[in-house]
């Protein structure tokens, strides 16, 4: 991808492994120990059970459309990009969070609620960002990974 | 102990104020206020305002020598905070006369610097990457997934900006007033989808005050608070726990409605935040008014509008009155002035107002419920 003036995150300690995992191409959450739940965004305790007994994992990527919105009105670094769509997503761990849909053009009618996704990244300036595409443009690609 | 809003007033005007900074907004409201109530600055011992400048300058500004401050900031459901944080105070023996103050310049910026949310923030590293540009394209962001949950469709969405400019449409003082479809609506320009520009607050520059106090204080006939609650939920939108409805609304709402001892029948005017078209539906549902997936039909149908049975946001809202950036406390003052019966819109015999507010987005929520009836 080209580079561009989209904003770029900045890590601090207790999201540090979220980015160094998506670095490295994957989509890192944490998981209580205790109660077996995942959650998102970082955090040193489990905000179900109460638990600090958690560990980072890797999310297998996959993730469906939970909501949206299409911006008609570009944000700084998003001037060239058109319409597009911002928007949560649900990892099939459970958790959500928020994300641009790429590789499909924007529009209502190519983006239906609970519709598949797969993660990719983008890297911007030292940090690579999540992105989501649609699972039918990964799966059918002639060098996509069996599932 | 009985605490009563004694005095409440808004800024003389509302809309673009460019020759007014931030904290003459806040004063001119506050004196304003204090008029009303038939009170001076000395009668006052404490103080609540939010944002720029803070409750420090304004009681210095004013000449007030507080016993008490209180600088909740919690977005623009901050005032209703305020006003039952007041109370709490007034009755623990703190304080005995609180100020709160509001003042916004949201449109002409003057005096009011921009907060930055840096790139390390929750949500510099988890929204803002993503072209998050202001509420637009964040509040909104709840809205399809209760569409697709409850069946709304967008032509009821667009009916609750043609129902509230039915109340602007008689008011003097709204930004604007003239009626409009929701052929109107769906035509006006995009902002986010599925959001045109008419389901979209306002950005103006004003500001309001009241005066809380015990009802002995009072030197007008006052509005007595009944009940209230607050609560909040996830700081950022994409991490509310369910699109389709607000745990904070929930909460806060049933926490008031239990202290006034009231039921939905005893209701005779609402207020709702409204900075987007869908709030007030949220609103609707979450504090039990109608059902899960009503609101939207219950609204088309016309029971919140001039003539209905459940009169929402009479002064025309956020979308229509005003929306400096934080609402909450023209939200209040509509409800006050319903219940002196000294609207614009006047709805007759209104005896219970619950309002309504909101704090960022979905992020926090306070609920009062207020009367022209002791409790």
């Amino acid at each position: 991808m080209t580079a561009s003036h989209k904003p770029v995150p900045k890590p601090t300690p207790e999201t540090q492994p979220f980015w160094d995992g998506t670095a490295e191409g994957r989509l890192r959450i944490q998981r209580c120990d205790a109660c077996s739940r995942h959650f998102f965004y970082p955090r040193p305790a489990c905000p179900h059970c109460g638990s600090d007994d958690v560990t980072w994992v890797t999310a297998g990527g996959r993730a469906t459309l939970y909501s949206y919105v299409i911006s008609h009105r570009p944000a700084p670094g998003f001037e060239q990009d058109g319409p597009y769509a911002i928007a949560v997503v649900e990892l099939e761990e459970g958790v959500r969070m928020m994300t641009n849909i790429v590789g499909v053009e924007i529009t209502p009618e190519n983006l239906p609620l609970d519709m598949e996704l797969r993660v990719v990244f983008e890297q911007r300036g030292d940090v690579h960002v999540p992105l989501f595409t649609p699972a039918s443009a990964v799966d059918d690609a002639p060098t996509g990974a069996a599932a | 102990m009985n605490i009563v809003i004694a005095g409440a007033a808004e800024t003389d005007e509302l809309g673009k104020l460019p020759h007014m900074s931030t904290a003459q907004l806040h004063l001119q409201a506050a004196r304003n206020a204090l008029a009303d109530a038939g009170m001076t600055k000395d009668d006052i011992d404490g103080v609540a305002t939010v944002g720029v400048p803070g409750p420090i300058q304004i009681a210095h500004a004013l000449g007030i020598a507080p016993a008490w401050l209180d600088g909740t900031g919690v977005g623009g459901s901050s005032f209703l905070f305020h006003v039952r944080h007041a109370a709490a105070a007034i009755r623990a023996g703190l304080c005995t006369t609180v100020l709160i103050t509001h003042g916004e310049s949201g449109r002409s910026r003057v005096g009011a610097p921009r907060p930055a949310l840096g790139p390390d923030s929750l949500i510099g590293q988890f929204e803002m990457p993503y072209g998050v540009l202001g509420p637009p394209t964040m509040f909104t962001l709840t809205a399809l997934r209760y569409m697709k949950e409850t069946g709304l469709t967008h032509e009821q969405l667009a009916e609750v900006a043609v129902a509230q400019r039915r109340w602007a449409h008689r008011n003097p003082r709204a930004m604007f007033q003239d009626l409009i479809t929701v052929e109107d609506v769906l035509a006006s320009r995009m902002v986010a989808y599925p959001f045109h520009l008419l389901e979209c607050c306002l950005v103006t520059d004003g500001g309001g005050a009241l005066i809380v106090t015990t009802e002995e204080r009072a030197r007008r006939s006052p509005v007595h608070l009944l009940g209230s609650g607050e609560s909040a939920e996830s700081p950022i939108i994409s991490q509310m726990e369910d699109f389709t409805t607000s745990a904070a609304f929930r909460r806060s709402g049933e926490a008031a409605f239990a202290e006034a001892g009231i039921s939905h029948d005893d209701v005779d005017h609402l207020m709702i935040y409204d900075a987007f078209a869908h709030v007030p539906i949220y609103g609707l549902e979450d504090l039990g008014f109608v059902k899960r997936g009503e609101a939207g039909p219950f609204i088309a149908e016309g029971h919140t509008s001039p003539g209905g049975r459940l009169p929402l946001n009479t002064n025309g809202g956020g979308l229509s009155y005003t929306h400096t950036g934080m609402y909450g406390m023209f939200a209040i003052q509509e409800s006050v002035r319903q219940l002196r019966g000294e609207a614009a819109a006047q709805v007759p015999g209104v005896e219970v107002g619950v309002v309504l507010g909101n704090g960022g987005m979905f992020a926090s929520a306070a609920t009062l419920v207020l009367s022209n009836r002791r409790p």
